[in-house]
């Protein structure tokens, strides 16, 4: 008998696996998307999508809750982008390799990390209990800001870090400053990258029920000012399949969010690509 | 003679490197000079202090002086901003900004405050006959210079350099990267341009600075050799490791 298998056939062998890892990946995201869409689908309609709802939710629509998650998942990301920007060009452009840095960086990782039901615990205690904004849309927006956060930061600060750095040699010897090279030729060029950070910091703040469980309140009206509790969609999907309201419209919830994130994930995406070839001239 | 750049006694050390010793050379006024030199003899060290760009490493340290018009250039009041306006540079490997052709050349007009789009349209325009890449990209300003050859790159990082109208232009190895057409491109361009401004140039190609350069200057485990006329270097250089390193015997 042979010792080894010939090469070739370890090849073959390992070129299925590599095959089938990615079909599996793949088979795995569309029997997931496809049966939300299954079971939703039949539930969504423009009156569910524009109507208030009825019965806390056993019936009527969800408008309030669309209007709930767009508000939070906006505070989220107005308030995690600047600050995570701002972070990762400290951390690329000012800081040296210090202890600082290192503190910031292991934060960053570590907050990144802890689980989503944490930070509403704490978005409890400090935002609605502390600073007495009570239950609102801007406790449970700053909530998932903090979650956003060092998503935000650790993809920015790799987008910036893997910009050529000839780049802001070249606008430095024009006599730019420092603050007109990071702005006018770091930031742009790293664009992209920043971009995909910000969209997967808001899949996370749109995607969330247990940080905005504590924190949002639970209302049944679409907020009309930060302070308004509210009902993101996630909060909404999460009481009426314990409570056991209406699985119907559980599922409808489900949809709904589903594919207002593969919408936004489309289009930033697409917005993306066009912004690289345009500045790459491709 | 008239001198733009005068240097005495230059040391530069990065943390306990020594890198250049004891450096002094007077650079003339509207002339092209060769720095010439084996790889790691400081060359590019010595033109990145004349303009202050080894600033940006924290482990720079320097002492002696560094005269441009009689004005010391690391004097505490020197604002570094304004000096790299006068003293331009152009590096190794082309640097465009991942920007339009127009905005690359606009871009130190606009960070010198001028937004004017008659003043900056003809100031590209002037800047890039400058640097012989008009014809090249007239009808392309739109589009993004990453999408130039490396030498239409380099060309339009000159006319990006000259756009702000700087005394100097220091070149750190500019043909490097570039193949033999864009090369010459480049070599006639500074002999246009030594008119008007005065050019320092680092090359390892000996060839490239009896063509280029009126003065050359011959760096060696950081310090300077020789210098002086370029034909006088390279025809009977006083030091024999000026003529072992322009003939060939080491480098």
């Amino acid at each position: 008998m042979h010792r080894f298998i010939p090469p070739r056939i370890v090849q073959k062998i390992m070129n299925g696996v590599f095959w089938a890892s990615g079909l599996i990946t793949l088979a795995i995201l569309l029997i997931i998307i496809g049966y939300v869409l299954f079971k939703g689908m039949p539930v969504v309609n423009l009156e569910f999508l524009l109507g208030d709802p009825v019965d806390s939710g056993r019936s009527g629509g969800i408008f309030p809750f669309i209007m709930s998650s767009i508000y939070v998942t906006l505070i989220a990301v107005l308030v995690a982008t600047p600050l995570g920007v701002g972070a990762a060009v400290y951390l690329s452009e000012y800081a040296g390799e210090n202890t600082l840095v290192k503190l910031i960086r292991f934060g960053s990782e570590t907050l990144a990390s802890i689980p989503s039901i944490i930070f509403g615990l704490f978005g409890l205690a400090f935002f609605v209990i502390y600073l007495e904004i009570g239950w609102s849309v801007l406790s449970g927006g700053l909530t998932l800001a903090l979650m956003a956060l060092p998503t935000i930061l650790s993809a920015s600060e790799v987008s910036i870090e893997s910009i050529n750095k000839s780049y802001a040699e070249g606008s430095l010897a024009l006599g730019a400053t420092k603050w007109q090279t990071i702005y006018k030729v770091v930031i742009p060029a790293s664009l992209p990258g920043i971009t995909t950070g910000v969209i997967l910091g808001m899949g996370r703040a749109i995607a969330e029920a247990a940080a905005v469980l504590y924190t949002v309140g639970a209302a049944l009206m679409i907020p009309t000012s930060l302070m308004d509790a509210a009902r993101p969609l996630p909060l909404h999907l999460y009481i009426l399949a314990t409570e056991g309201l209406s699985m119907e419209n559980a599922w409808g919830t489900a949809t709904v969010l589903v594919i207002m994130i593969l919408i936004i994930t489309v289009v930033t995406n697409t917005l993306v690509d066009n912004y690289r070839k345009k500045m790459m001239g491709r | 003679m008239e001198y733009r750049i005068e240097v005495e006694n230059l040391n530069v050390y990065f943390d306990e490197l020594h890198i250049l010793k004891d450096v002094s050379l007077k650079i003339p006024k509207n002339a092209v000079t060769s720095l010439i030199g084996p790889s790691g003899c400081g060359k590019s060290t010595f033109i990145r202090t004349l303009n202050r760009m080894n600033d940006l490493i924290s482990t720079f340290k320097m002492d002696g002086t560094v005269l441009l018009d009689g004005g010391d250039i690391y004097n505490p009041k020197v604002d570094v901003v304004d000096l790299r306006k006068k003293v331009g540079m152009v590096f190794q490997k082309p640097n465009p900004f991942p920007k339009s052709i127009f905005d690359n050349v606009a871009y130190g007009l606009r960070v010198h405050g001028i937004n004017d789009k008659d003043i900056l349209a003809q100031k590209v325009e002037e800047s890039l006959k400058a640097a012989a890449l008009w014809d090249e990209v007239e009808n392309i300003l739109e589009k993004s210079a990453m999408g130039l050859s490396g030498g239409q790159q380099q060309r339009l990082c000159i006319a990006r350099t000259i756009a702000v109208e700087p005394e100097v232009i220091l070149m750190d190895e500019p043909c490097s990267a570039l193949d033999p057409i864009s090369t010459t491109k480049i070599e006639d361009l500074i002999h246009k341009l030594k008119n008007d401004f005065t050019i320092i140039i680092v090359t390892h190609n000996m060839q490239q600075a009896t063509r280029v350069s009126k003065h050359t200057a011959f760096f060696l485990h950081g310090e300077i050799v020789e210098s002086g006329l370029t034909d006088k270097i390279f025809i009977e250089p006083e030091d024999k490791r000026t003529e072992d390193y322009i003939t060939g015997r080491f480098g």
